[in-house]
């Protein structure tokens, strides 16, 4: 199936760019008012003096972005891009494609590829494809050699090679000893620890939340405290060992208790959440559409709540989209059988804009941060800002449009969404990356 | 009972169904029960109709008692099962499903390890029945509306009895299918059996929880032992069967003090010994052939139900 959007390429990145008359929200300088932003060259500028835009002079590429936001680049610090290895899911070029189409100018992908990401030659692999790709590709790299949770992956070598975290994402490090001592070798590089926190004892053969509705289903399910101890393990292991935690795709009402606990504690812990998480219960689940089978599950109406709590207090850090592409044969099987993950790179923004600032969870400078420079702090990146001398990667969003989601709009390679039907809001119109200008049209999109 | 009809094209699970269709299914399922008396049980109802049994697990009651029904129904039926398929050549169900579909089948009725499967097939498939012979630990529906034709049979109601479901309710789907049954047809429902065993949250779908057999049993009119099966003791949730059957296997000494009329069922096949003792299995109180034999009639009520083009009638 292919797409009914763009993209189309509008500059090189070389030379001026104005965004004019857009709402600008920067989270980094707590701007929030309407005005311009310029770009040189691929970085953020002042207005330069010698710009004309009808007497002669220094042309500058124009967006006119009147009653439109502008951000800075969005940044998912959570995607599975599954290249090497599952290709026909999903390749660097087609998820990066994607994630410019939902705004992102920025993705760290996960290392549980085939072969996974745990040597240097795989990140310089994953790196080089990422030059022809639409965004900037930061490949995180895994804890343990193959994600095996037995010995430690050359870290060293794969930061050097150009990591920016570490990860067995999909698996938990099972040994509490292992994860104590990457704990303890990541702190020499700066890098952030980013546990998938799952007890596979208390999880195994789980497929969805254990609760009312799997009990109703007959479906196994993995209780909120499959992931809860291990939260608690790896806040007490990063109190031990000075480390850096980040703990990725937080579910539960007691993990936000434990990571809220943590940092008013003083232990150096971040966390994110997913859209799918703050949008979702296991309510979903009841039609058995394998588009709803992720890990961690959906959990209860509860756990929600508590997740959004958690993003309006501060507890959690970053919004993320665990993207896991899959494909339609992948999943039209029985959902015991299917594999775990959704895709989110080109539903964040509407979600975040529907589920949490219309409904006056969080402001948009606080949802924008935690897309911005929020991601871009954890893990050591450049830019996140509006501020002149920052990479020119901006977002231009219509906050007010709504659409529709349909298999039609996706640029993924995949279809595995649980939100067909839905009507989200906020339609991205332009992805800026080093200056480049794509421009994104959302078909159907109608204005309220 | 012509007004009423079934509102599904598929039998899923009893979860959906109004107490009007439970009753428009008993009530079919009674006269059908007089067919079966008859010298040549035979009618027409399902003639020049295609029903293929999906068995991707062992059974041999539910397998056998549904051909029966299908052919007393005179329709042409068709056996499948996973180790004789191309499943074994690694075909998806889908790919299976739709394969057979294809050759102009007019029902399916499956039985599958993976709860939803019956509800993935009708997203598959685009003209055929779906009836729902057994779906992991989800629904048994067929089971449930025998069960419950039983119960009706012995007390002329079910309205008002007090029901008791000993045993692994956690990987049950006759106990999800008999709880949602009763309750839709006004029993009270008590679930009992080790914690370990019990689904949290069971009580949304309106139950009692026990974990003592004896305070469970007091008022019962229909005590319903499920099978327990040995893996679940090899899976932790309780130390042995040895255990398991004198904490909670239902003995002559445990019968004492409950309702005198109360009834035994059990969906089979039986560990004698362990949830059920050979006294009780084979005592007065027992139904649980009485089960067996009203399952033909439930299951040719729901194909005669689900297949019923017009103006066709029982007779």
């Amino acid at each position: 199936m292919t797409s009914n959007r763009g993209p189309a390429r509008l500059t090189d990145g070389r030379g001026l760019v104005v965004i004019r008359g857009g709402r600008i929200v920067d989270p980094a300088s707590g701007r929030d008012e309407v005005g311009d932003v310029w770009m040189e060259d691929g970085r953020m500028i002042e207005r330069p003096s010698d710009a004309r835009e009808e007497t002669g002079g220094r042309r500058p590429f124009v967006i006119d972005a009147r009653g439109k936001v502008v951000t800075p680049g969005l940044i998912d610090m959570h995607v599975h891009l599954r290249e090497p290895g599952r290709e026909d899911k999903e390749t660097i070029q087609s998820g990066a494609r994607a994630g410019s189409a939902g705004g992102f100018t920025a993705v760290a992908c996960m290392p549980n590829t085939d072969p996974v990401i745990d040597n240097a030659e795989v990140v310089h692999f994953v790196l080089e494809r990422a030059r022809q790709a639409d965004i900037k590709v930061y490949p995180i790299g895994a804890i343990t050699k193959g994600e095996r949770g037995e010995q430690l992956a050359e870290i060293a070598e794969m930061v050097d090679a150009g990591i920016v975290g570490i990860s067995d994402d999909g698996k938990n490090v099972d040994d509490p000893a292992i994860m104590r001592r990457a704990l303890e070798y990541a702190k020499m590089f700066g890098i952030p620890v980013i546990p998938h926190c799952e007890d596979m004892n208390l999880s195994a053969g789980g497929v969805m939340n254990e609760g009312v509705v799997s009990t109703v289903l007959g479906l196994k399910g993995i209780p909120n405290a499959a992931e809860e101890v291990i939260v608690a393990r790896d806040i007490t292991l990063t109190e031990l060992t000075g480390s850096r935690l980040h703990i990725a795709h937080v579910s539960t009402a007691g993990s936000v208790v434990l990571i809220r606990e943590a940092k008013r504690r003083g232990i150096a812990v971040t966390a994110e959440a997913t859209p799918h998480h703050f949008s979702l219960t296991d309510e979903a689940v009841r039609t058995y559409d394998t588009n709803t089978k992720v890990n961690p599950p959906l959990r209860t109406a509860r756990d929600v709540e508590a997740i959004q709590e958690g993003l309006a207090d501060g507890t959690i850090d970053v919004i993320a989209t665990d993207h896991a592409p899959h494909t339609i044969d992948d999943k039209a099987v029985e959902y015991d059988l299917a594999p775990f993950g959704l895709i989110g790179l080109e539903t964040a923004l509407g979600l975040v804009i529907a589920r949490l600032v219309q409904t006056g969870t969080l402001s948009l400078m606080d949802a924008i941060r935690k897309m911005t420079v929020a991601p871009a702090r954890i893990l050591g990146l450049p830019g996140g800002t509006l501020e002149p001398g920052a990479p020119a990667d901006v977002t231009v969003f219509d906050p007010d449009r709504q659409w529709r989601v349909t298999p039609d709009v996706f640029l993924s390679r995949s279809r595995n969404s649980p939100f067909y039907g839905w009507t989200l809001r906020g339609a991205v119109e332009y992805t800026i990356v080093d200056g480049r200008v794509s421009g994104w049209a959302m078909p159907g999109g109608e204005k309220t | 009972m012509e007004q009423v009809q079934l509102r599904s094209p598929h039998l899923l699970g009893l979860e959906e169904l109004t107490r009007e269709e439970i009753q428009l299914i008993l009530d079919t399922a009674d006269s059908f029960k007089e067919v079966i008396e008859r010298p040549i049980r035979k009618v027409p109802a399902l003639r020049g109709k295609s029903v293929v049994n999906l068995f991707f697990e062992p059974s041999t009651r539910t397998r056998i008692s549904f051909e029966i029904a299908e052919k007393q129904l005179s329709a042409d039926v068709i056996n499948f099962s996973a180790s004789t398929s191309s499943v074994a050549k690694g075909e998806t169900l889908r790919d299976t499903v739709r394969n057979i579909e294809a050759m102009k089948v007019d029902v399916v009725v499956i039985r599958h390890a993976a709860a939803g499967a019956p509800q993935f097939l009708t997203r598959c498939l685009t003209h055929s029945v779906v009836i729902n012979a057994g779906d992991g630990a989800h629904e048994h529906p067929t089971q449930g509306l025998l069960d419950l034709l039983t119960i009706r049979d012995r007390f002329g109601r079910v309205d008002g009895l007090r029901v008791v479901i000993v045993g692994d309710i956690a990987h049950s789907r006759v106990a999800r299918s008999n709880i949602w049954g009763l309750r839709t047809m006004g029993a009270s429902v008590a679930v009992c059996g080790p914690p370990t065993l019990i689904p949290p949250g069971i009580e949304t779908m309106g139950v009692e929880v026990f974990y003592r057999v004896e305070d469970a049993l007091r008022e019962a009119d229909v005590i319903n032992v499920l099978r327990i099966q040995l893996e679940r003791q090899h899976g932790g949730l309780f130390p042995t069967l040895r255990e398991y059957a004198r904490t909670f296997g239902i003995t002559p000494e445990r019968l004492i003090h409950t309702k005198p009329h109360a009834i035994i069922m059990h969906p089979g096949p039986i560990n004698r010994g362990v949830e059920l003792s050979t006294d009780v299995a084979d005592s007065e109180r027992s139904v649980i052939l009485d089960q067996v034999t009203n399952g033909i009639a439930i299951r040719m009520a729901v194909l005669y139900l689900l297949n019923r083009g017009g103006d066709d009638d029982v007779e």
